[in-house]
């Protein structure tokens, strides 16, 4: 953990953004190794310079700027692995949106852009991943426990009915049927 | 029988526990990356020293390593002394790739001309390898970071080792250490070295 934890804050502190620190101290955060109150002491010293850095280009044309969102939202973005291209602030993340942007206007279609930059960062960046041998468990793993599943409820179900139909409890004999009159008639007939 | 029966559940769920407990040593910063045995991307950019460029082709004959790095980077100070000692004792040649050394705060006050940003760039680089010492051969110089998407950086330090034909055979994210370097870079290489 100690090393986890050391490359993660080193890593932030050298990836791309004027946040890094904060970014760091968020991800501790989120693995409970450092309390959000102290973050928030942190962010309150540094909303201005945080702020600062922030301004983002307006969108020059509104359709290019959805589409691009429309692509971003599928892809995840390298540096905060749960964040998506289009929700990171990463400064990676704001490259490749201008990268997306730019192919965009050459033209390209969704799918030869999201095969740009797999061929550049691999399945990873792909939220929603491809069907292939490789991925088939992942996509077809939890249909076949269901079906497993079912089979052998089913099974189970239909041992029990044979149970008890065939062997079942064995019908009384004359003299359990003639105790079973007397408990019935007074209660306490033993 | 029954009893039999009652352990598969046990045991599956010890299956699950293995299989999640080993992810738990998996680091996710790890990605593999889909260039390995792939051609390094061409480009042609700058060095640190003014009036001439490089490009991967000329290194072509070579097996070489491409390591990417920038003054700002902490974790590359970290690794640079592993670096420099290993370019004296290896022979390899190291080539940098400062990746994007202005960053978004050096323009805060003034937006700066492309002229301004390589005359800072090459300035702070020398001063920052003068200090900690200069493993490379050279050290080109991604401003705007479109060769560093290329080649699907996306943490800096990175290192790459490239085959005489301009193939990339290897990768490593974050710093190197020497014990890779040693097992891993250096071994490869001299196969490489052999091969071609």
């Amino acid at each position: 953990m100690g090393r986890l934890l050391h490359l993660d804050s080193i890593w932030h502190l050298t990836l791309h953004s004027p946040l890094h620190f904060v970014r760091a101290l968020a991800r501790q955060c989120h693995l409970g190794l450092v309390s959000p109150l102290l973050i928030l002491v942190f962010c309150c010293c540094q909303v201005t310079p945080v702020l600062a850095g922030e301004a983002q280009p307006l969108a020059e044309d509104p359709v290019l700027e959805q589409r691009m969102v429309n692509i971003a939202q599928e892809l995840r973005c390298l540096v905060c692995q749960n964040e998506s291209l289009a929700s990171s602030r990463a400064d990676l993340a704001e490259d490749l949106r201008r990268e997306v942007r730019t192919l965009l206007k050459q033209g390209k279609s969704d799918d030869e852009i999201k095969a740009y930059l797999v061929a550049r960062y691999g399945d990873f960046v792909l939220y929603r991943p491809l069907v292939k041998p490789l991925t088939w468990v992942l996509w077809f793993g939890p249909l076949l426990a269901m079906v497993i599943a079912i089979l052998g409820l089913v099974v189970y179900l239909k041992r029990g009915q044979t149970k008890a139909t065939q062997g079942g409890p064995k019908p009384l004999s004359d003299d359990e049927r003639a105790r079973l009159e007397i408990l019935m008639k007074d209660g306490r007939g033993l | 029988m029954k009893r039999r029966f009652f352990l598969i559940p046990l045991a599956l769920f010890m299956g699950l526990l293995i299989f999640l407990g080993l992810g738990l040593r998996h680091d996710p910063h790890e990605i593999p990356s889909p260039l390995i045995n792939q051609a390094a991307p061409a480009f042609d950019l700058p060095t640190l020293t003014s009036d001439q460029h490089f490009a991967p082709k000329d290194y072509l004959g070579r097996v070489w390593i491409f390591n990417v790095w920038a003054t700002w980077c902490v974790a590359c100070q970290a690794e640079h002394p592993v670096l420099v000692a290993f370019a004296k004792s290896s022979g390899l040649p190291i080539v940098g790739l400062s990746y994007k050394e202005i960053q978004p705060q050096d323009e805060e006050k003034t937006p700066l001309s492309l002229e301004a940003k390589l005359t800072l760039a090459r300035l702070r680089s020398r001063v920052w390898l003068g200090r900690h010492g200069d493993p490379y051969q050279l050290s080109v110089l991604d401003l705007d970071g479109k060769v560093g998407i290329d080649y699907g950086v996306y943490g800096v330090p990175e290192t790459y080792l490239i085959d005489a034909q301009g193939v990339i055979r290897y990768k490593h994210i974050g710093p190197m250490s020497s014990e890779i370097l040693a097992n891993e870079v250096l071994p490869l290489a001299r196969s490489l070295q052999k091969g071609a």
